[in-house]
């Protein structure tokens, strides 16, 4: 595991030296440019979804059997209304623990 | 003069970035929590918050690595999550020829989302090379050392708490937290939702691909949207 996180650093840093370093001044292409706008909702979307919906593997919306979903519903109405972190992580976990109690 | 600007500059920085240590801080202690336990441990984790120093990156891979993901996936998901880095060092750039050569290879390793917003909102009133050099240092090294820190208190708390505390749930948490403020616009908001519902429909894909296959069909949303709008 120690290699792959050694090799995921070396690459991340290349990402951040990339056009600060070997490619000089050179402009970005519009080809590159454009999808890279969409990399952080798309994969922060990929994460998040399957953890609430499926956190067992099998599609459950139930709040018995995946109390996940009903918590993540519940921290994403906190997190639109007040982008902060610690806010959600507290709101999210203390959902959980409730619902995890109460069914 | 020029020691002045230095000064300035790595006060200004670090300044600059302390109200973001309020999301980064929480964010370090869930990295250090979950590493310690999961199968991940601790130790690894730590040691990812100096290599990697790109947390939802770092994330994924406790995530990965605690579902026994096979580490070729693990490395290439970090990697696309990290992609987006080349747009800031893109943005950065023409600000960073300035600087001597040590400066350009050294400095990358500190940028992170967060050095970025503030050195590129100050770059725009900012003239002085020396201290534009040592505002990124001052930012950037005020986020790692909080980062290690945090990371490290989290693995100290993470060994005492027991498992049946769903903890790993803080991980979609942070996302939650993250995903928000990249959903205002229309093709934003759509490439999340491809990416989530691709991800959940690809949940079985061979070699854990399912979330790197998500975030690609969910670009590619994003991408088309941004076109057709424009149209």
């Amino acid at each position: 595991m120690l290699g792959a996180v050694i090799a995921i650093g070396i690459g991340t840093y290349l990402t951040r030296l990339s056009f600060i370093g070997a490619f000089g001044e050179r402009e970005m292409p519009a080809w590159l440019e454009r999808p890279l706008r969409y990399v952080a909702p798309a994969v922060l979307g990929a994460i998040v979804l399957p953890a609430v919906v499926m956190p067992d593997g099998v599609i459950d919306f139930a709040p018995a059997s995946n109390p996940r979903f009903l918590a993540g519903v519940i921290a994403a109405a906190v997190a639109i209304r007040f982008r902060n972190i610690t806010v959600v992580i507290t709101v999210g976990m203390a959902a959980l623990w409730i619902l995890d109690g109460l069914l | 003069m020029a020691a002045s600007a230095m000064r300035e500059g790595l006060g200004d920085g670090a300044r600059a970035v302390s109200p973001l240590l309020l999301a980064v801080v929480p964010f370090g202690l869930v990295l250090g929590v979950t590493a310690a336990a999961t199968a991940v441990g601790g130790l690894l984790g730590i040691a990812t918050s100096s290599i990697i120093f790109a947390g939802a990156a770092q994330l994924v891979t406790i995530q990965l690595f605690d579902a026994g993901t096979s580490l070729f996936v693990v490395i290439l998901t970090a990697l696309v999550v990290n992609v987006r880095h080349l747009m800031y060092s893109a943005a950065l750039a023409p600000h960073f020829s300035e600087f001597p050569r040590r400066s350009r290879w050294l400095l990358p390793y500190l940028l992170t989302d967060q050095a970025f917003a503030v050195s590129m909102t100050r770059y725009e009133t900012a003239d002085d090379p020396l201290y534009k050099r040592w505002y990124f240092a001052g930012a950037g090294l005020t986020l790692w050392v909080s980062w290690q820190i945090a990371t490290v208190a989290g693995v100290v708390l993470g060994a005492q708490i027991p498992d049946s505390l769903g903890l790993s749930f803080a991980i979609p948490l942070v996302f939650l937290a993250l995903l928000i403020p990249v959903v205002q616009t229309r093709p934003g908001l759509l490439a999340a939702v491809v990416g989530g519902l691709v991800a959940v429909a690809a949940f079985d894909a061979p070699y854990g691909l399912g979330l790197v296959i998500g975030a690609l069909a969910g670009i590619t949303a994003g991408v088309a949207a941004e076109q057709a709008g424009r149209r």
